[in-house]
Parts: C-alpha cells; sequence; structure tokens
C-alpha cells in the first residue's frame, strides 16, 4: 500500500517537472536566442547555455519603428479591456451568483457563445461598424473587441468567487447600517478578490495575445502582436526570437503582479 | 419606547406554495425578550427577517417604537442581529468586526475605541482584538458577532439561533452568559431557536410556532404547563408531554382497563373520548399496588443522572415517566402510577385544542380554548 502511495507520489511529482519543463523550457530558448548575439544562433551544435550573452539582437529589435508605439498600444489596450470587463463582468457575475432571474442558466450559457464565433467572422463587420463611428484604426476599437471576448470569463470566474461569500454576510453589513454599494465594496469585493484578479489576469491575456482582430481593426495603431506578426514574418530568425522575448515578458510580469491577490491575504483559503 | 409589533405578516416565498408566515401577529415588548421557538419550516426564521427588513412581506406591518418600518431597508430601522452563521467578516480583524456599526455610523476614533473595548470586555475578548476570525475558536467567533451586535446599542436586538453552531457544553455556557448580557442591556430582543430548552431558559415570553402561525404565546412556564394544543405539549419538554386516550364515563375517567375520577371540567364530555395530557415528572411511581393507582409494566429503563427516564406500558399507551434514581426498576416489571388530578390537562381529540378550564354552563356546547392569556 506504501509502496504504490510513493510510486503515485513520484509519479506526481515527475507530471509536475514535466509539466514546468513543457512551458518553461521554450521561454527559455527563446530568452537564450534573444539574448545571444546572432553569429552564435547560427552556431552547431547550439549551445545551451549563454555562453555568448550580448544584447544587440534586442536592443536592434526594440529600437526598429513601430515596436516602441506597439507596446504601448498593447499595454494600453491590455489594460483598457481589464479595465472594461471589469467594470461590466464583476456587477455581471454578481447579478449571476446572487439573484435568481428567468434564464440565468441559459444565460449562462450562451454567455460563452461569443466565443463560439471565430474572431475574424466577428471584427470584419466590427471594422465596417467601427469605420462608420470614426473608431476604426484606434486603441479603443481593439480594447472594445477584447472586451467583448473577454467578458464571458469575467462574469463567470467572478460569479464563481461571489457564491462562495456568504450573502449572511451582507445582509450582516446592512443590518449594521452599509447601503448595498458598501457591503458590496466593504465586505464582499475585498474576499473577492482572488477571483477579480484571475479574472483580469485573464483579460489581459487574451488582450495581449490576440492578433488577428487586432490586425483587421488597425492600420497604424497595431498591438504588439499584430505588429510583430506583419513586420517580422520577413525578418531574420533573430529577431523573431527578440520579438518572442519582447511579448512574453510583460505578460509573465503582470501574473507575478496580479499573483501576489490570487494567494490568500488573511491565512485562510476561501471557504 | 422601543417595543415591536408585528401586525397580520404574512408571506409566501415563489418556491415554497404554501405561507411561511400566516397571518402572524405580535408584540414584543419594551426590554422585552420573546423567543420564537419551532421545528424547522416553521416560519420563525421568516418571521424575524422580516422584522429585520432582510424579506419583504406579501402583506401585513411591522413597527418599532411606535414607527412603522415596514417600508424602510434594514440599515434604517435601528436594529441589530446576531446571525446563525455569525456572518463575521473573515478580511477584518476583531476589532473592526465588532466596530463595523460604528465605522458605518462614522464614529469618531476615541469613542469607537472606547465602545469596542467595552464589548470586547463584555464578550471577553479583549486579548483577541488583533486577530483574525479564522484564528478564533467557534465560540469565540460567537461572542464577536454577539459584541458586533451590542456595541452599537440599537433599540431592538435579533439573533438567529445564535448558539446552534456551538458544541452542547459550550451552548449550555453561553446561553446563561447570553442571558446575563442581555438582561443587563436590558435592550428588546426577538430570539429565534429551535431547541425548545433554549427557549424555555431564555424567554420572558414564548411563542411557539407551527406551519406559519402562532400556536401559543406565553410565559415559558405556563406554556410548559398548560400549552394550548397537543403540539405544544409535544413539542416543548424533554422527554414531551404524554397523551392518552381516555372515556368520559359516569363522573369517571377510564383508560383501558382502569379509570380515575373525573374532573368537573369534563362534566358535558359524558360518553366521549378525550385525550388526557400528563407530563413525565407529574406522574408518581410505585412498586406497591395502591388504591387509585393505575398498574402498567416497564419496558425500558434510561437512567439520566438527576433522575430516571422510564418508557411504562398503560394499557395500550406508551408513557414516559419520571421516577427518582432510588427507584428499582427493571424491564418487565409491574409499577403502579399516580398523577395528581391537577396536573392533567385535557385536549379534544379531533381539534387537538385544549378543553376550557371550567365547565361551560350548562347549555353551551364545548368550546376550546384556543389562546389562554398569558
Amino acid at each position: 500500500m506504501s509502496r504504490r502511495r510513493r510510486w503515485h507520489r513520484a509519479a506526481v511529482q515527475a507530471a509536475c517537472v514535466a509539466i514546468t519543463l513543457f512551458m518553461g523550457v521554450p521561454i527559455y530558448l527563446i530568452a537564450l536566442a534573444a539574448l545571444s548575439s546572432r553569429e552564435s544562433l547560427n552556431r552547431f551544435p547550439l549551445p545551451l547555455l549563454p555562453t555568448d550573452p550580448s544584447t544587440e539582437t534586442m536592443s536592434t529589435f526594440l529600437s526598429s519603428t513601430g515596436v516602441t508605439g506597439g507596446f504601448l498600444n498593447s499595454l494600453t489596450v491590455g489594460l483598457g479591456t481589464v479595465a472594461l470587463a471589469l467594470l461590466v463582468g464583476v456587477p455581471g457575475g454578481y447579478a449571476v451568483a446572487r439573484y435568481a432571474f428567468r434564464g440565468r442558466d441559459t444565460y449562462q450559457l450562451f454567455l460563452l457563445l461569443t466565443r463560439a464565433l471565430p474572431i475574424v467572422v466577428l471584427s470584419v463587420p466590427l471594422a465596417r461598424v467601427f469605420l462608420d463611428t470614426g473608431l476604426y484604426d484606434t486603441t479603443y476599437a481593439v480594447m472594445l473587441l477584447h472586451t467583448a471576448l473577454a467578458l464571458p470569463t469575467t462574469v463567470l470566474i467572478t460569479a464563481a468567487i461571489f457564491v462562495g461569500v456568504p450573502h449572511e454576510q451582507e445582509e450582516a453589513a446592512m443590518i449594521f447600517g452599509a447601503s448595498p454599494p458598501q457591503a458590496f465594496l466593504r465586505v464582499v469585493a475585498p474576499q473577492a478578490l482572488p477571483g477579480i484578479a484571475a479574472a483580469a489576469m485573464f483579460a489581459f491575456m487574451l488582450s495581449w495575445n490576440e492578433v488577428l482582430g487586432a490586425t483587421v481593426l488597425t492600420l497604424n495603431q497595431r498591438t504588439l502582436p499584430a505588429q510583430v506578426l506583419t513586420t517580422l514574418a520577413d525578418s531574420p530568425l533573430a529577431y523573431r526570437f527578440a520579438g518572442g522575448l519582447a511579448l512574453v515578458l510583460p505578460a509573465l510580469v503582470f501574473i507575478a503582479v496580479m499573483r501576489r491577490y490570487l494567494l490568500n491575504m488573511w491565512g485562510t483559503t476561501l471557504r | 419606547m422601543s417595543a415591536v409589533t408585528v401586525q397580520n405578516l404574512v408571506k409566501t416565498y415563489a418556491s415554497g406554495g404554501r405561507r411561511a408566515t400566516d397571518d402572524v401577529s405580535l408584540e414584543v415588548a419594551d426590554g422585552e425578550f420573546l423567543v420564537l421557538v419551532g421545528p424547522s419550516g416553521c416560519g420563525k426564521t421568516t418571521l424575524l427577517r422580516m422584522v429585520a427588513g432582510l424579506e419583504t412581506p406579501d402583506s401585513g406591518r411591522v413597527s418599532i417604537g411606535g414607527r412603522d418600518v415596514t417600508d424602510l431597508p434594514a440599515r434604517e430601522r435601528g436594529l441589530s442581529m446576531v446571525f446563525q452563521s455569525y456572518a463575521i467578516f473573515p478580511h477584518m480583524r476583531v476589532r473592526q468586526n465588532i466596530g463595523f456599526g460604528l465605522t458605518m455610523r462614522k464614529v469618531p476614533r476615541d469613542e469607537f475605541d472606547r465602545r469596542v473595548a467595552r464589548a470586547a470586555e463584555l464578550l471577553r475578548l479583549t486579548d483577541y482584538l488583533d486577530r483574525y476570525p479564522a484564528q478564533l475558536s467557534g465560540g469565540q467567533r460567537q461572542r464577536v458577532a454577539v459584541a458586533r451586535a451590542i456595541v452599537v446599542d440599537a433599540a431592538v436586538l435579533l439573533m438567529d439561533e445564535p448558539l446552534s453552531n456551538l458544541d452542547a457544553l459550550l451552548r449550555l455556557q453561553f446561553r446563561a452568559e447570553l442571558k446575563r448580557i442581555v438582561s443587563q442591556l436590558g435592550t428588546t430582543t426577538l430570539y429565534v431557536t429551535h431547541d425548545q430548552a433554549e427557549a424555555m431558559s431564555l424567554g420572558d415570553r414564548v411563542a411557539v410556532m407551527r406551519d406559519g402561525r402562532v400556536a401559543q404565546l406565553g410565559p415559558p412556564l405556563s406554556v410548559y404547563d398548560r400549552p394550548s394544543d397537543r403540539f405544544v405539549g409535544g413539542f416543548l419538554g424533554s422527554p414531551p408531554m404524554n397523551f392518552l386516550t381516555a372515556r368520559v364515563r359516569d363522573g369517571l375517567l377510564a383508560i383501558g382497563d382502569a379509570s380515575l375520577p373525573a374532573p368537573d371540567q369534563l362534566s358535558t364530555w359524558d360518553g366521549r373520548d378525550v385525550v388526557v395530557g400528563v407530563r413525565a415528572e407529574n406522574i408518581q411511581v410505585s412498586a406497591q399496588a395502591r388504591p387509585g393507582w393505575l398498574p402498567a409494566r416497564v419496558e425500558v429503563v434510561e437512567p439520566t443522572g438527576a433522575a430516571l427516564l422510564l418508557t411504562v406500558r398503560l394499557g395500550d399507551e406508551q408513557l414516559k415517566v419520571q421516577a427518582p434514581t432510588t427507584f428499582q426498576a427493571t424491564p418487565d416489571q409491574p409499577l403502579h402510577l399516580y398523577a395528581p388530578q391537577d396536573s392533567l390537562r385535557f385536549y379534544d381529540p379531533e381539534t387537538s385544542l385544549a378543553l376550557p378550564l371550567t365547565s361551560p354552563s350548562a347549555a353551551s356546547s364545548p368550546s376550546p380554548v384556543t389562546s389562554p392569556s398569558p
């Protein structure tokens, strides 16, 4: 029995290591290639340790036209998407969690339907609408599209977390003098922070990685992935690695920052 | 000043179908401790939540201190509440939890500290003010919930089964403590419980509820002693009241083969069946036959420490009898029972309601007492 358990534990450990490697190795290789000189990249066999570090490729990439602008656009769109998705999605999630209304279950199911449509199908008619309203080729256009894409998960994630905060706590807050918004802000929101952080992370990642819609909806105000996709297709290999690293790093930083809120702040797991 | 009046409250839940509270009216006097007690689903919590403003009645009025609060939100009713699940805030320290009501009222810092300190002292929480609820035991969390409720000095205190999540020993300790604290404060209190012992020990008056209605309302001892119907007698008391069917015949009360003299109260019931109710502690036992005592047989003997609880068979009926520990009893042993006439209560077998205490005037038909005045 104990032997079986030991085997079981070893297998779990091995699986964890394998998954970590699966996620980590590509990032390492990209970072390695992006921070090596262009010559060392063509060497054979390729050294797997940073034997010849150089920031030359990276700095050339970062100073090339459109990269800084794309980076700033991506950041604007990403943070804007997070803000909009939370602004609309958190109340939505709260409603789904707290109120029994006609068609709630159907609503939850159909929420995900936006994600069933291919982005191209969505963005071409959207491009028309944005052209008519003058939003075309602005970061707002991309922000709106990304918000629409992020909303279903925002609603579902926050709803799941609001269900975990007992309604009696809100009632207690209201008995002791809080209005419904105050009860939400003082009692529910702090406890729902981990879920809200997860939803924010999700929205940001989605926006940061989304290429197709951003390409269709902009010409000059490209986000970084859209910019990288169009300009780097014909660039030398080394610059593609540099572009990859430039795309991965901010996402990792954002996750690291939000992770703080995912972990619990008062010593217990929620529920 | 802060009496609570409930008039004709009706509430039906969309999912329930039948009424959760059915035209309930009652009044809690200023400074009174009223306990709502009843089995689960009897509407007691619904009634409390309507008084609190957490539930909207279909019809009827609620007023507090003479002010109609039916349409006011909970926060404007000037009351405080202890919840069954405590409902303390896990992300705040004990100090902030207790002072939550003061924070919402924007009480100045020094007064906040003073009042929180006083409430904490009253509930022996002074050493725990800087802890989070997760670092407290169940009993301490319960104290925090009570401290939070009393610190605001509300005119009315509502409690929804506050002791039901504590273990038996702690519950007994805290019950006495709660009684002391509430009587010190003199707050008008409405307290909900399903535990009849709690209701008896805490309330100035007890309202026994059943199926959304108040079955009987009165001081605990009088409700215990004179249940207005079989349900109340069977619900209050441990063991519950014994009920046996007897036939009134020629001034005698025939129970099985034996008979007792019938009281005057039953003079109009000649030739009919009545239900006799008698408390276990009012039945005397004897191993020897005595004149006027009823022969019975022991079935089960349960020592409870302070007494012996006997299950005995009397004819076709089973009775619970409380005997002194000195009484020697073994299963299957014959014994003799006697209950003083003034400890017997009589009920109409059809309506289950108590029969009037004094015999009604000759012509009138027997009309059962529906609500004896407390």
